[in-house]
């Protein structure tokens, strides 16, 4: 019961602290934004689609995704300024729950992106993209999973460099084969055997996959649960792990 | 209130292949009393900070044991969080939240509830006169009222035990002050204080006992005054010509109050049991042997001594 309370001290000052300066939810959403602006319209030739609807069917889940792993993966600069302020310290000498120290950052990240998601969305329905309510928050609650896992893995990250100058180069390593095998930007589908063998082992991969689906209406296909049960996985473990290290003596 | 018996810690820290490991802190042994002011002494990297880590549950030790208001630190650092409170050297406050936000959040963060929380913040904050900057953000404030707020946070669940890293270093004089009649009244209202420092006047002005620590050992422990009293007497400087030093030193020599007489090129040196009857049979001495002087300056040993006699080197030094 003290961890959910404190999982909720955590998440509501955090939250507070992102309200109060409510322009980084905007300046998160400019790139994505950019991308549907700039670059989508490029996608009905050349995707050989005969609606813009149907190219941004497939498109708008791949930013969404996209989106949510880039969102996620910088969390930790936030955590090394903490920790440099020396707040994270003062946490860890009150009796307050590890695992709520991470996971109240991370659900705050996972509020941000949320959020970002449906200005995306919204501004996608411009573009004639159509989808089902219920699709589209099961393709939500992908996003939401993917960013728990990748906020928490760039906490956990954060934690072991305790420096940006290390943070940075880090994820942009691991972000930019993940974003490429991923098929966020296009399908796989269009990929020579070889690079579809290795994309197969990328759970990103079936992430875009399962979002795609939702997007498409097709409930039934075996993507969307394959790629939530991956999330889901994949979430609890990063959560664990990076509340492992919460809870590790940090120096 | 605190006991220790052979706390040690090392770090291992990698440069390139090569694997270095520092003995941070090789062996404390500490008893600090039920609300006194503690106080460790020792220059920058004696090991002051990591033992003081260990205390507070940051910092797993590597061995020997410790119990805080009676709780034992290696097998339940959860309830030992309980009963301390802990300041860092560095700060802990985020510059975007307001004093009143970080007090109020910390205070739940222990299990109070929402409105008692908010209570003891008001109270809090009256009491280390930051009622006024309570609503600002704390990027706003000065080195000490921060400071303040530091030791506020640090006190708002009402421990049993305080630990403060250097809770004064980089503070002007005024603030200073100001800081030590705040740590003067934590420990009046009951709370066990336990400071570090590398200050000799803090040490010795501030602190019912101390600790001096050096290369991660504890050399010497007792009151400041005690602690003193042991170096055995005080020091009289007498500055003489250069050509009156040996005759000096032959008269005074053989006299019975002088322990020790040290010889330098225009002074001596004299220890002596007590500095203050010792002058005027000094000046009397020199007087019948019609040896000149051009100055008499009565030394009494400082805690600066105490850690010269117990390591060899000069605190003041680092």
């Amino acid at each position: 019961m003290t961890f959910v309370r404190d999982t909720w001290l955590i998440f509501a000052r955090q939250m507070q602290l992102l309200l109060r300066n409510p322009v980084w939810v905007l300046v998160g959403v400019f790139q994505p934004v950019m991308y549907l602006l700039l670059f989508a319209p490029l996608l009905k030739p050349a995707l050989q689609v005969q609606t813009d609807a149907e190219a941004y069917r497939i498109f708008v889940p791949g930013l969404l995704v996209l989106l949510a792993i880039f969102g996620g993966l910088f969390q930790g600069f936030g955590l090394i300024a903490e920790l440099r302020a020396g707040v994270i310290e003062r946490s860890r000498v009150t009796p307050v729950s590890r695992i709520a120290l991470l996971l109240g950052r991370s659900l705050r990240d996972m509020v941000s992106l949320i959020a970002q998601a449906v200005i995306i969305t919204l501004l996608a329905l411009v573009f004639d993209l159509r989808v089902f309510i219920g699709d589209l928050l099961l393709a939500f609650l992908m996003l939401a999973l993917i960013s728990l896992m990748t906020s928490a893995v760039s906490y956990g990250v954060a934690l072991l460099v305790k420096s940006e100058d290390a943070l940075a180069p880090l994820m942009n390593t691991v972000a930019q084969p993940v974003l490429l095998l991923s098929g966020i930007l296009l399908p796989l589908t269009f990929a020579p055997g070889w690079l579809q063998g290795i994309a197969d082992w990328n759970p990103f991969s079936w992430a875009v996959n399962g979002t795609r689906a939702l997007f498409v209406g097709d409930l039934g296909d075996p993507a969307v649960w394959q790629g939530l049960l991956i999330m889901a996985v994949l979430a609890v473990a990063a959560i664990v792990w990076a509340a492992r290290l919460f809870a590790r003596s940090v120096r | 209130m605190i006991e220790t018996r052979g706390l040690r810690k090392s770090f291992t820290s990698r440069q390139g292949r090569e694997k270095k490991t520092v003995e941070a802190v090789r062996g404390v042994d500490l008893t600090v009393a039920e609300g006194e002011i503690f106080g460790f002494l020792g220059p920058n990297g004696a090991g002051k900070t990591t033992t003081l880590r260990m205390l507070a549950t940051l910092l797993p030790p590597d061995g020997g044991t410790a119990t805080i208001a009676g709780v034992d630190l290696l097998s339940s650092p959860g309830d030992v969080r309980r009963v301390i409170g802990y300041v860092a050297q560095g700060g802990s406050t985020w510059d975007e939240s307001t004093a009143r936000e970080e007090l109020v959040l910390q205070s739940r963060l222990y299990g109070v509830p929402r409105a008692a929380s908010q209570q003891r913040a008001a109270r809090v904050l009256d009491a280390f006169q930051l009622t006024e900057y309570a609503d600002r953000k704390c990027k706003t404030y000065s080195g000490g009222q921060r400071r303040r707020v530091d030791i506020a946070l640090g006190i708002i669940h009402e421990p049993k035990v305080v630990f403060l890293d250097e809770p004064t270093s980089g503070l002007d004089p005024q603030s200073r002050a100001h800081m030590w009649d705040e740590i003067r009244r934590l420990r009046d209202e009951g709370m066990t204080v336990f400071i570090t420092t590398h200050y000799l006047d803090e040490a010795d002005a501030l602190c019912d006992r101390i600790s001096i620590m050096d290369h991660g050992e504890i050399v010497a422990s007792g009151t400041p005054a005690a602690l003193k009293r042991e170096i055995s007497g005080d020091v009289v400087r007498v500055g003489l010509p250069a050509a009156a030093v040996s005759s000096a030193a032959s008269l005074l020599g053989s006299a019975a109050f002088v322990s020790k007489l040290e010889t330098h090129d225009d002074s001596i040196r004299l220890y002596v049991e007590d500095g203050a009857t010792a002058i005027p049979l000094i000046l009397r001495t020199l007087d019948a042997g019609d040896v000149p002087l051009h100055a008499i300056e009565l030394h009494r040993p400082s805690l600066d001594d105490v850690f010269l006699t117990k390591t060899g080197r000069s605190l003041r030094e680092n």
